[in-house]
């Protein structure tokens, strides 16, 4: 074999620490290399033209590029050895920056790591074997975990391109936490009058099959062909048949089940249909209030639904839907502000988080739109918002920024101001974040024409003072305490990752960071695919982020999967595993150790074989460490392929 | 079957004078409730505030001292009654973690500094090792009636990732005590505020403000009495009313307890035991209330 080893400068990354063209000089001695050379940027037009020029002047076989990490250009160098007519496979990368150049500054000692890098890689593509991928088939139907305006958006838009989509959403209504806002900043337009069209088009769109009330149980199988286990949670209506008219709602005894919708401001009935504009617009049962459920007592509903539809004795139904593209959009969930001791931790009713205020205000919410103290009902006089509950807080383990709360914290200061003029707001604040188009000018009309007064510093304690509530803080501009007298203190919560996230990842096998944000293939270039092939992501479960952002992601996400399904066929990756049917004894135990499944067992003349499911087999290598035959061998990183780097590298 | 709970005891210098009654009370408890208290043999002062104000390392040496007696009685935890010799001990503990700031202190010992030795309050020992429930049945003469406030003051649970004790702003410890005991207790907002601390001799303007306040809500709330677990928020509030009340034009007439003296009280201990009568706002109305008093005169009848 006639190798030809490239060691890039990257610029002054490798090359201000690593002696490149000694790395070069070193990689002329070694087995099979033909050619060495060291180059500016590798990756660069010129750079590969280098590359293909080099593999025809000297008849090359193989290629190793000793440059960045292979998640960064290993693609890209395929595809330039592929050009000069080589396999794609019959290349090898050493990284140098990240394992070397980046993390040591002595230029001898890295140089060495370089050369002994490039080393490894040289002797592996000695027994490199040129690896055809397969075509296969693509089931075009695409799945959206989430009913927010994120995956609203995606769903919309891939159904507009034409795909089968399948929409999950884990409540009993789409629309997710804008449904819930009052208004949007920075235009002041009623939330659910831009979001509620767009959720009837939801339920109207022939390609769309919406399950709501409904939970991914189990996801199997990769890109262009996942299979994906659906629970349909019970809702004791048989939402076939209810009509959505909320009969039931009015009679209902059971009037004390908690309001989730309405963040808990007020209560409401056992049997509840969440909101006028809820999609779809059916009755569901909570279990835990209903008297017929709990005590067998009741079922007055059942007796006035005109279309006889609920049923008591209704289970968790299963289904299973095909698809060849998963996204992920299952939103976020408020941070558990109880954790502030400072603020009362939950004792004090006065004390609301930024999205019960939402409800207040809403004209369809609990109080007809109108601001009342949840204590006393009575009008507030002085309104005190405070930013960052949960957000840029190391003590309460969120170092992050939400993004979004300054924005809203603004626009909840002008409705207050709207609703009542006689109010007077104050907001503490750490830094206002108002980056997008329009936002600052936003903030600054709340404090200009609204009059809210913003004190930069953090409150240290809020405790009741007769009727009100005296909120205590720092003013850091001024270098002084304040005190400040309030009739209601709403806390701008930040954003946490949905509560159900982890487990969801670990279904769809993607990455969640240390918050349980899902990672995104890459923070600029990647930002709504996923490490795993056909899933993507889209809206607040891969970060907190506004509206506009969410609807974006949505957007992009569906023009991913519209991308991925304008292909009649997919490649498979030949990095699979191979079991050689002479060594294997069939024992059986790679089939057992499989996590995938894509191990099967075949009678072969009689006698027992394991055999790999190609378009299954994720390339673990599980089966390979446990084969005792060494009969299972993953392709590309075979036996001899792996011990051949262990003598490169241990050779004295 | 419990193992019982043995612990070496730091009193600190104000259980040797100011705070004698809190001293006499803990030792009187823990007896009352088989907790061996071993006091550390030799034992010197943790330099309280002067000493950390001027230098850290000195300061820190101090406290490694009295962890080494610890560690030379063969015990593994030591508990304090004071917060601030506590706070001390602690943040000594935390600054050894640091290799080079422990070989200087051990420098300064002439020998190595333990690190081994667990610090804890005697409120922390009572909720954590002991448990409420089981003080909760040692009760004899429940407080019924009594209404307090309990009163954490500023160091016992903070920094909280030094102290490591309860909720940093809302702790419950004393609170739960107390209504084992049998007392109610009102949800006072400022049980973590600052009552003036030491500024009651160069700035007596400010005790006198902070400690007002905390008079003040607690009387608003309905309290009968305070109850706290450090010995300087008790000299301010207790010996200081009368000043307090001068200064703000109050009239405050809050007996300041102990915790641990109303738990001897609810378990049937003398008074006398407990150091009742070196408080120096008169607690007699607060106690007759509970009918304790009544009881002594049948018995003397």
């Amino acid at each position: 074999m006639k190798i030809g080893v490239f060691v890039c400068h990257c610029g002054s990354n490798i090359e201000g620490t690593v002696d490149t063209a000694a790395v070069a000089a070193a990689a002329r001695e070694f087995p099979g290399v033909a050619f060495a050379t060291d180059t500016m940027y590798t990756c660069s037009e010129p750079g590969q033209e280098e590359i293909v020029n080099a593999i025809k002047e000297h008849q090359l076989d193989g290629v190793v590029v000793a440059s960045c990490t292979p998640r960064m250009h290993e693609q890209t160098f395929r595809r330039t050895v592929e050009r000069a007519g080589l396999n794609r496979y019959l290349f090898e990368m050493a990284n140098i920056r990240e394992h070397v150049s980046w993390i040591g500054k002595d230029r001898e000692a890295n140089t060495n790591k370089a050369t002994e890098l490039v080393r490894m890689a040289a002797s592996k593509l000695l027994h490199n074997r040129p690896l055809l991928s397969k075509q296969f088939d693509i089931n075009k139907r695409v799945l959206i975990i989430g009913g927010g305006v994120a995956g609203i958006q995606a769903a919309l838009d891939c159904a507009e391109g034409g795909l089968e989509v399948i929409l999950v959403e884990k409540t009993t209504t789409i629309g997710g936490k804008m449904a819930k806002l009052d208004k949007t900043f920075p235009t002041v337009d009623c939330s659910c009058c831009i979001l509620g069209p767009r959720m009837v088009d939801v339920a109207q769109h022939p390609n769309i099959t919406l399950y709501a009330y409904s939970e991914i149980e189990e996801v199997s199988g990769y890109v262009g062909n996942f299979e994906v286990k659906v629970k349909k949670k019970a809702t004791y209506v048989d939402w076939d048949k209810c009509t959505g008219c909320g009969i039931c709602m009015t009679k209902c005894p059971s009037k004390k089940a908690t309001d989730f919708f309405n963040e808990g401001i007020g209560k409401t009935t056992a049997i509840n249909i969440p909101f006028p504009q809820a999609i779809p617009k059916k009755a569901k049962i909570d279990a835990n209030f209903c008297m017929k459920l709990q005590k067998g007592k009741c079922g007055i509903c059942a007796k006035v639904c005109p279309s006889g539809c609920i049923d008591f004795t209704q289970q968790d139904e299963f289904v299973t839907e095909k698809v060849g593209a998963i996204v992920a959009a299952t939103g976020f969930d408020l941070f558990d502000w109880t954790v502030y001791g400072e603020y009362g931790g939950g004792r004090y009713p006065d004390v609301i988080t930024s999205l019960q205020y939402e409800r207040m205000l809403s004209a369809s919410g609990p109080t007809g739109g109108h601001i009342k103290r949840p204590s006393d009902g009575k009008e507030p006089k002085n309104v005190v918002f405070i930013q960052c509950v949960g957000s840029r807080d190391k003590s309460v383990g969120r170092p992050y920024c939400t993004g979004f709360c300054c924005m809203y914290t603004a626009k909840q200061a002008i409705l207050t101001k709207d609703h009542l003029p006689e109010a007077q707001t104050y907001v503490f604040y750490m830094d206002i974040r108002a980056t997008g188009k329009n936002y600052d000018e936003f903030t600054r009309r709340a404090m200009e024409e609204y009059n809210a007064k913003y004190i930069r510093g953090r409150v240290s304690m809020i405790y009741p003072k007769g009727d009100s509530l005296l909120v205590r803080g720092a003013d850091t501009l001024m270098g002084t305490q304040v005190e400040v007298d309030a009739d209601l203190v709403v806390l701008a919560v930040g954003a946490d990752s949905s509560a159900g996230a982890a487990g969801l990842a670990e279904k769809l096998r993607i990455s969640y960071d240390s918050y349980g944000f899902y990672m995104e293939g890459h923070p600029k270039l990647k930002p709504v695919e996923t490490n795993t092939a056909g899933v993507y992501l889209a809206g607040c479960c891969q970060g907190p982020k506004d509206i506009p952002s969410s609807v974006a992601q949505g957007s992009a996400a569906a023009s991913k999967v519209l991308g991925l399904f304008s292909k009649d066929k997919l490649a498979s990756d030949p990095q699979v595993s191979v079991v050689d049917i002479k060594r294997c004894i069939g024992c059986g135990k790679c089939i057992k150790t499989c996590p995938f499944g894509a191990i099967k067992e075949i009678d072969f003349r009689g006698m027992k074989k394991a055999e790999v499911i190609e378009t299954v087999c994720q390339g673990c290598g599980i089966c390979t460490s446990t084969c005792p035959q060494g009969a299972a061998q993953l392709q590309h990183f075979t036996d001899n392929q792996i011990l051949s780097e262990v003598n490169a590298l241990c050779q004295f | 079957m419990s193992v019982s709970l043995t612990y070496a005891y730091y009193p600190g210098c104000s259980s040797t004078g100011t705070s004698i009654e809190y001293d006499m009370s803990s030792r009187a408890i823990c007896a009352a409730l088989d907790i061996t208290l071993t006091d550390v043999p030799n034992w010197s002062c943790c330099g309280s505030t002067p000493a950390h104000t001027v230098d850290h390392t000195l300061s820190s040496a101090l406290s490694a001292r009295n962890l080494c007696q610890v560690a030379s009685m063969g015990l593994t935890a030591a508990v304090t009654p004071c917060p601030s010799c506590l706070s001390n001990l602690k943040t000594a503990q935390h600054r050894m973690k640091n290799d080079s700031f422990r070989e200087k202190v051990s420098k300064l010992l002439d020998k190595p500094a333990d690190i081994t030795v667990e610090t804890k309050s005697v409120l922390q020992i009572l909720v954590e090792d002991y448990g409420i429930e089981k003080i909760k049945a040692k009760v004899t003469k429940p407080l019924t009636g009594l209404i307090v406030a309990a009163y954490y003051g500023c160091i016992m649970n903070r920094p909280a990732e030094i102290m490591n004790f309860d909720d940093r702003e809302h702790p419950m410890a004393m609170d739960n005590i107390m209504t084992a005991l049998g007392a109610t207790v009102v949800p006072f907002p400022l049980k973590v505020e600052c009552c003036g601390a030491s500024f009651g001799i160069p700035r007596k303007d400010v005790v006198m403000r902070l400690s007002g306040k905390l008079l003040d809500t607690a009387k608003e709330m309905g309290a009968m009495a305070l109850v706290t677990a450090c010995p300087l928020c008790q000299m301010n509030l207790d010996m200081r009313q009368e000043q307090i009340n001068s200064a703000n034009g109050s009239k405050h007439h809050m007996p300041i307890f102990y915790f641990t003296q109303l738990m001897g009280l609810a378990f049937g201990l003398s008074e006398k035991e407990l150091g009742i009568d070196k408080l120096c706002v008169n607690p007699r109305s607060v106690i007759n209330a509970l009918g304790m008093e009544g009881d002594s005169k049948e018995k003397s009848q």
